[in-house]
């Protein structure tokens, strides 16, 4: 019986090999606006894997 | 760093330093929380006395259950070593030396009273002002010149109220046009309004050029006018709403926010969420306000344990309603875990006096609009750059590993150490910490990686 099912989610290690193009929306800048948080970004590298 | 939590009938394992997310059973939720400080014998046995009687939970199961937990560590899934803390301060530098966007505070002054502005009314602790044509245009090439190689860069017209300066605004849209193309650049234009001056023309306009429009709406007409009035102290939801409806349908009921904020008035901000859906709007943001503890719009501890239960309704709500082909979506539970930040932009955070900048009417520089009119974090001018190279260098190592109390929190890597104005409000330093808005930061992710697994999972 499997008892761990693990949801498909970005390699954080791997994303430091191509990461850091920094062409993602800056965070607060055009919704909230009072408070940071970077989970809802979305990553706008097209290299990235 | 592995964070366990329950949420609506699921047990969910959050791997801090991996990003993996696992959906486990009752036992294996018993054995990863025991696996880091036990023998494989001591878990089984502890987890063996407390299933007892259940047959499907036997000593050879969870040896197993074991064995499978420890296959995702060895593969990096689960109790993943932080390897980035070495790098923190290097990762941020490679996005440190650029400009990419800008809040333009094209009006310093403001058509609504509201009395939990953080701007103060729109003044920012000084005097009205709104920003000429000639500064916005320098402060358009001060952002190109400063941009690198970045393609896309990001403009926010804010204040006050941007639309009381309507006129540069779309002056400075036509002179952005104009270079783009010349200069290899992508501009991005947003918007937050309070609505009052919504009209054909600025709906046509906003429509065309802005890939973003916030509009501030705090749900409940008795809430929303407690707080956003007029000079004569008239509530603006009558006012604004229509204008709103009409300006969302003609954008094809996307890309905009329903921004609200939430106060002590009204912790229970679900019903606010509810009367915007009942109004059609279906992309919304309600915020906790962020003032002095001594404030009367400042939320108690009292009321932080209603918004705890109210962040857990909204995800039932959610579900329920992307069930029914009714979805909508909340800000705060947007969560791409396939696609989402890679892990500079996990560290470095907002870009806050380095990626970031607002631009004030006269065309001084701060590390973002929530310091402005705070003198000691000017950064300089649009003319002559950043100048105030301490403050700026501050902004420049303040990633998440810079803040001491991040240190043991699991979602570091989702909030990347929070809002730098936040926490020099709350404790003088940016890289201090604002506990109350960690808190509900925390609750907002277990939330989202709940509705995600939910999905994911066809529940």
């Amino acid at each position: 019986m499997k008892h761990i099912q693990t949801l498909e989610t970005r390699n954080l290690c791997e994303s430091a090999k191509n990461g850091g193009c920094g062409e993602c929306q800056t965070s607060c800048q055009s919704a909230c606006k009072t408070s940071c948080g970077i989970a809802n970004q979305k990553c706008e590298n097209k290299k990235a894997e | 760093m592995v964070h366990l939590f329950q949420q609506g009938g699921l047990n969910i394992v959050a791997d801090t330093f991996s990003g993996s997310i696992h959906v486990v059973d009752d036992a294996a939720f018993d054995v990863i929380g025991m696996f880091e400080d036990h023998s494989r014998e001591e878990i089984i046995a502890a987890v063996s006395r407390k299933y007892e009687g259940d047959p499907e939970v036997t000593p050879e199961e969870l040896g197993e259950c074991y064995d499978e937990v420890a296959s995702l560590k060895e593969q990096g899934k689960l109790f993943a070593e932080d390897t980035f803390a070495p790098m923190a301060g290097a990762l941020k530098e490679r996005t440190s030396n650029v400009v990419k966007a800008l809040c333009l505070h094209v009006a310093h002054t403001c058509n609504l009273n509201c009395s939990y502005c953080f701007a103060s009314q729109g003044r920012y602790a000084g005097e009205r002002a709104v920003m000429s044509f000639e500064t916005g245009k320098r402060a358009l090439d001060f952002l190109v010149e400063n941009s690198g190689t970045r393609r896309n860069l990001e403009v926010d017209f804010f204040g006050g109220e941007p639309l009381m300066n309507f006129d540069v605004v779309k002056q400075l849209v036509a002179y952005a046009r104009s270079i783009e193309k010349e200069k290899g650049k992508n501009f991005r234009f947003t918007l937050t309004t309070n609505g009052m001056l919504i009209d054909d023309d600025v709906i046509d306009f906003a429509n065309r050029e802005c890939s973003n429009v916030v509009l501030s709406l705090d749900g409940r007409k008795e809430i929303h006018d407690r707080f956003r009035v007029d000079y004569a102290g008239n509530g603006s939801w009558e006012r604004i709403v229509p204008k709103f409806q009409k300006m969302v349908e003609a954008r094809g009921g996307k890309n905009y926010y329903m921004r609200g904020t939430f106060t002590h008035a009204n912790p229970d901000f679900l019903k606010d969420i509810q009367t915007m859906l009942d109004l059609g709007f279906n992309e919304l943001s309600m915020e906790p306000v962020v003032c002095a503890p001594d404030d009367p719009s400042a939320l108690t501890a009292d009321d932080l344990k209603i918004v705890m239960e109210q962040y857990e309704q909204l995800a039932e709500l959610m579900l329920q309603r992307e069930k029914e082909g009714r979805p909508f979506t909340f800000y705060h539970y947007m969560i791409d875990l396939t696609g989402g930040p890679c892990i500079y932009k996990r560290i470095s955070g907002c870009g806050s006096g380095t990626e970031y900048m607002a631009v004030t009417p006269w065309g001084d520089l701060y590390p973002c609009h929530q310091f402005v009119g705070d003198e000691k974090f000017k950064l300089g001018d649009i003319w002559n750059g950043v100048s105030n190279e301490a403050v700026q260098s501050e902004f420049r190592q303040c990633n998440v590993y810079a803040h001491p109390e991040c240190a043991d929190c699991w979602a570091k890597l989702y909030c990347s150490g929070g809002c730098a104005a936040n926490a020099y409000h709350a404790t003088g330093s940016i890289t201090g910490i604002y506990e109350s808005g960690c808190e509900l930061f925390r609750k907002r992710m277990e939330c989202a990686i709940y509705i995600e697994a939910k999905k994911r999972l066809g529940m």
